[in-house]
């Protein structure tokens, strides 16, 4: 990913400040989609496929249109399709584009222990550098929107990128670029909220949707996706969004409060093998080649 | 369309229905939502599913397939009753004042058919779908046999109160004060609240006589595939000129077309019974070019003290021009501009009747380009035995597909025949469409021209180049060996600088237009140069001087170039107007009828909509958008607004042979349906509809066990039979199915993902169970009745079909032949099947 333009603003498992951070922050990029004239057709898929030239898998049928059930490490925007029926019998058919938030405070990048692997810029954009990634998966565990996905074959963890390589040329996100509605948006994220708060007051007052309202969850710090929803109060209807999504507490331990003990516990186990090697001196041969055939058997 | 794409944000209200435009015209429904964004449009979506449509629609109701002119019939009562109708554009834009023939008699008076039905030969005698003349005399028929129609009154009577129960306005009062919300829920399943609701909400923008709203209908070939569909159309239609809704930005009745260029097609005259811009085919009885012109000119026909401009007066001039083009040189007015070379129709030349035709062995071969025949057509299998018994089969395609393979489909294999089959087929390996210059026609009537953007690969040809070639071999043969007549293709025009392959800009060129002599406008003294382009239609000629392929194509490539291909996005006006961006037919202009926009005194009915207008000062009609009328025609002069009507006003009653089936629509049963028709029990069909009687022609009834409707429909992911070839859509949409509703497949014990066969008298289909909320049961006369749907994609040719993951069928293996006596348009959408687990 070329980071000529972007100015890195928080660094998974670094020491230290952050460079640069100093600098004067740029604004933060947004993405609005407005779930209210989602039509579900997929342009925003296929784009999203296309630009980043991201290999085609095999789907099967599920009884749905949803084209496959979550997101996978090579399909990172995924339109969730909610069959939904109101209390007065009448039938809503959600569709919600689903892709990587793009957290303000990214869970992912919190529970990341790589130098580098996880980087989120200053205009927000939370990117995942796969060159620095060591297929531990904690990401995966600290998100609370179940994006990033890991290729078993590479043992790396992809998602959206918020297609920042267009975006630090000036450029919006392809799916933002399909979209045949105008379902969706993409500017600054003050733009985006004004925007959004707009719509959603429309749809307030002259449409039926009273509670219609923004979704950008307070949890994890806001997002740089925000959602307008039919129905703001009861976000699990479009496939599972929490209603306040947060980064999980285990994370947050062991990241924070509890780092210490980590290396501590590191530090002993160090004290520990030179006390080992002392006490008992070097492992015998024959021990390691016995182990070794145990541990080929399954 | 009427109107247009980009004038849909112009609306207040959209009714969509016989159409699924977010799914099926994805890019285009942007118009839609810019109005629910910016005008707080509503949408009524109407359809037996809930659609992609439906999800951003303000009201859904779901109708049992193919009762959609009950729901229409029915919403137009609810206007009538509730006083919700344009009254001033009623009176004087359209034909409710006229007084009708006192013979003509509606179908509540007549056991369910109109007046003149003849039940041995059914079909309609339409003398008695006439206007009342002035003076109370009435025309007579003519007596050869068979006794061709009287013409239309030259003068009309007519009452302006719309008080005569004799006039239109009455009539159509009486006819459809049957649709009662009670009936409605009967016949089409939509609750009769659910119906008021709608209905309320769809005139709303007539609420206490306002004028300033507009409603627009959207449709498809949820409309068209019926064995009335033109007559739902036509409803639509009514419905409009009632609430004052055509001519209007943000009204109008529009048709989306399926296809990037169908609208170009039917322009064309892809239909068998037009030549190039909708002009009538001569017959056998035509004996020659004047008597032609006789019969398809219309003469006006209004109250004596309006004016009707009668643009179909120019016919004439027309049909000259197009045989100028046709044979050049050859044409003089002397042989009737060659007349005699031009086909007589003598029969239905429809594409079911071609197939039938080849299924009984009177036509031996088929050129098939653009088109998947036996996936596309009804009753597959049908086809497929047509194919069978062909000498020869050609077939211009970019992939395998089921037609160029007929002798591979699953039919053939079973019962074991495919050494018996004869046929030599032929496949050509064709262009695709980024492969291909030329212009596309839009539903907006907008035609844009596009380049070619990569090389045909391999030994693929363009279109062109193949038929070229084949003519040029066709006309040399002729010119060896003569024949009984080589006049025709020995003397058709081919002037293009490579005549193996005509390069479309000169196609273009040729449909536009050009003068064969100098010519000068006794008005304007404007003068045009012979073997100039010329401007437009208005200069068409009679005498020989200009040549035009197409006279509604003209202005589309004049002396300033090719008009389709500018892309100026400019708008000034914001009504969506771009008069520089491509160019659409006629003249450029992009809302029909727009006169209709303003009042009797020229004034536009809504000012923050102002389209066209009467310009006190210059005397004449200008506008933002190209007035659809005669410029200096005052307002005072009362000509009506519809220009193409010999009337001049909009039919309500739509006179004489119009219509097949009749003056007003009136409700008929689908073919195939689960009950009688609850308005005429012994008229349950559409008395003249055209069936075939073969051996795969076969009908089902509720009594044989097919008691589930079933629909076809699309799905945005896929486009028709070829993108089953591409691994994108593959991956989005992998496999076929069928859509169930919840509450029918608990009951016969189906799960999501399970395997269904669906059964008609014609043929099978099995694929999985989309279970879905989104298909209710229906109450239709009290008893409960199930509806599925089933998207057509598939066949036995493409990436899931060669891995063996569909039935390898084609869902039109259950469709049947009988069709729209007007359009000629097979039902499709709304037929009988059986649900069984497979």
């Amino acid at each position: 990913m070329s980071q000529a333009t972007l100015r890195v603003q928080k660094i998974s498992g670094h020491a230290g400040s952050v460079p640069g951070d100093d600098a004067q922050r740029e604004y933060a990029v947004c993405k609005l989609i407005d779930t209210t004239t989602c039509i579900g057709c997929k342009a925003c898929e296929v784009a999203c496929m296309e630009w980043n030239d991201l290999p085609f898998g095999q789907t099967v049928f599920d009884n749905t249109y949803q084209t496959m059930p979550e997101t996978r490490w090579n399909y990172w925007n995924l339109i969730l399709f909610n069959e939904h029926e109101k209390e007065d019998g009448s039938l809503m058919w959600l569709m919600r584009k689903n892709q990587c938030m793009h957290c303000a405070d990214p869970g992912c990048l919190a529970a990341c222990p790589s130098d580098g692997a996880i980087v989120q810029y200053t205009n927000g954009i939370v990117d995942f550098q796969q060159a620095n990634c060591i297929g531990c998966g904690y990401c995966i565990t600290g998100c609370p929107f179940d994006i990033p996905k890991m290729n078993p074959k590479t043992n790396r963890v992809f998602k959206c990128t918020l297609c920042a390589d267009r975006v630090s040329e000036g450029l919006e996100p392809a799916c933002i670029k399909s979209c045949p509605t105008g379902c969706l948006h993409f500017g600054s994220k003050e733009d985006m909220l004004d925007i959004a708060e707009k719509r959603a007051k429309q749809l307030r007052e002259h449409f039926d949707f009273p509670s219609a309202g923004v979704y950008n969850p307070q949890g994890v710090g806001g997002t740089g996706v925000v959602y307008v929803l039919h129905d703001a109060t009861k976000p699990e209807l479009y496939g599972g969004l929490p209603s306040n999504p947060s980064i999980p507490w285990s994370v947050k331990l062991w990241k924070g409060p509890l780092k210490w003990l980590g290396n501590a516990a590191m530090l002993g186990g160090l004290i520990g093998l030179v006390v080992h090697y002392l006490r008992f001196g070097p492992k015998e041969r024959e021990e390691t080649i016995k182990e070794a055939h145990e541990g080929a058997e399954p | 369309m009427t109107n247009g794409w980009v004038d849909i944000k112009n609306t207040d209200m959209m009714l969509i229905m016989g159409g699924n435009p977010a799914e099926n015209h994805p890019c285009g429904f942007k118009w839609a939502m810019e109005a629910k964004r910016n005008r707080n449009a509503k949408i009524i979506s109407v359809d037996p599913r809930f659609t992609r449509t439906s999800s951003v629609a303000d009201q859904f109701c779901q109708i049992r397939a193919g009762t959609d002119i009950a729901f229409l019939g029915g919403v137009i009562n609810y206007a009538i009753q509730n006083n919700r109708i344009a009254h001033e554009y009623l009176v004087n834009y359209t034909n409710a004042a006229f007084v009708v023939d006192s013979d003509f008699k509606l179908p509540a008076d007549t056991d369910g058919v109109f007046s003149g039905f003849n039940e041995a030969k059914t079909s309609y005698d339409r003398s008695s779908w006439n206007y009342a003349s002035a003076g109370g005399a009435k025309a007579a028929a003519g007596t050869a046999a068979p006794a061709p129609l009287p013409p239309m009154p030259e003068k009309v009577d007519f009452d302006l109160t719309l008080q005569n129960p004799n006039c239109v306005f009455q009539l159509l009062k009486k006819h459809y004060s049957r649709y009662t919300p009670e009936i409605i829920e009967r016949i089409t399943g939509i609750p009769k609240q659910e119906f008021l609701k709608a209905a309320d909400l769809f005139t709303s923008v007539r609420k206490d006589g306002d004028m300033k709203k507009a409603a627009t209908i959207i449709y498809a070939v949820g409309w068209t595939h019926h064995s009335f569909g033109t007559q739902i159309i036509r409803t639509a239609a009514m419905l409009q000129l009632l609430l004052g809704n055509v001519g209007r930005a943000g009204g109008g009745v529009n048709a989306l077309r399926g296809h990037s260029n169908i609208q170009g097609a039917t322009d064309m005259a892809g239909l068998y019974d037009t030549i190039p811009g909708y002009l009538k085919v001569p017959t056998p009885a035509d004996g020659s070019f004047d008597a032609w012109m006789k019969r398809t000119t219309p003469t006006a026909s209004k109250p004596a003290p309006w004016e009707s401009w009668n643009y179909y007066s120019n016919t004439s001039k027309f049909a000259t021009s197009f045989m100028k083009t046709m044979y050049g040189d050859a044409a003089t007015k002397e042989n009737g501009w060659a007349f005699d070379y031009l086909p007589k129709v003598d029969r239905d030349y429809s594409w079911t009747n071609l197939w039938n035709d080849m299924y009984n062995g009177t036509v031996k071969g088929m050129l098939a380009f653009g088109m998947n025949g036996v996936a596309i057509g009804p009753d597959s299998n049908k086809n497929i035995d047509a194919l069978k018994k062909a000498d020869w089969l050609v077939v211009g395609e970019i992939y395998q597909d089921e037609t160029s393979e007929f002798w591979k489909s699953p039919r053939v294999i079973a019962q074991g025949d495919m050494k018996q089959i004869q046929t030599t087929v032929y496949r050509l390996p064709c262009a695709g469409f980024a492969e291909k210059d030329g212009s596309f026609t839009n539903s907006a009537r907008w035609l844009l021209w596009k380049n070619a953007a990569v090389p045909t690969p391999g030994d693929c040809r363009l279109d062109q180049a193949i038929v070229a070639e084949i003519f040029l071999k066709v006309r040399d043969l002729y010119k060896k060996e003569g024949g009984k007549f080589p006049d025709p293709i020995l003397k058709l025009s081919w002037n293009y600088t490579v005549p193996m392959n005509p390069p479309l800009a000169e196609v273009l060129k040729e449909l536009n237009g050009k003068a064969l002599a100098d010519l000068e406008d006794p008005v304007t003294k404007v003068q045009i140069k012979a073997g100039q382009q010329l401007p437009g239609f208005a200069w068409l000629k009679d005498d020989g001087t200009t040549a035009c392929g197409n006279w509604i194509y003209s202005g589309c490539y004049t002396e300033a170039g090719n008009q389709t291909a500018r892309r100026d996005p400019s708008d000034p006006s914001n009504m969506g107007v771009h008069a520089g961006w491509g160019w659409s037919w006629p003249a450029n202009r992009r809302v029909l009828y727009n006169r209709a926009s303003c009042d009797v005194d020229g004034k536009p009915w809504d000012p923050t909509r102002r389209q066209v207008w009467w310009n006190e000062d210059q005397q004449k009609w200008v506008g933002n958008d190209v007035p659809d009328f005669k410029a200096d025609s005052k307002p005072k002069d009362h000509m009506g607004p519809f220009i193409m009507n010999a009337e001049g006003v909009g039919r309500i009653f739509a006179p004489l042979a119009a219509f097949a089936d009749g003056p007003f629509p009136e409700f008929y049963e689908p073919i195939e349906s689960p009950v009688e028709n609850l308005l005429h029990a012994a008229r349950s069909h559409n008395p003249v509809v055209t069936k075939f009687k073969d051996a795969d022609d076969k009908f089902g009834t509720p009594q044989q066990g097919f008691n589930v409707v079933c629909t076809t429909f699309r799905l945005t992911e896929h486009y028709h039979y070829w993108t089953k070839n591409n691994p994108m859509n593959v991956q989005l949409v992998p496999e076929p199915f069928i859509e169930i509703g919840a509450e029918m497949a608990n009951e016969m014990g189906i799960r999501g993902g399970e395997k269904v066969k669906v059964s008609s008298a014609r043929g099978d289909y099995i694929a999985k169970a989309m279970v879905t909320k989104r298909i209710k049961p229906m109450l239709i006369d009290g008893k409960k009745t199930y509806q599925i749907g089933i998207p057509f994609h598939w066949g036995y040719r493409g990436i899931a079909e060669d891995e063996g993951k569909t039935s390898l069928k084609m869902v039109n293996a259950l469709t049947h032949t009988a069709t729209d006596p007007n359009a000629h348009t097979p039902e499709f959408k709304g037929f009988l099947v059986k649900v069984e687990k497979a």
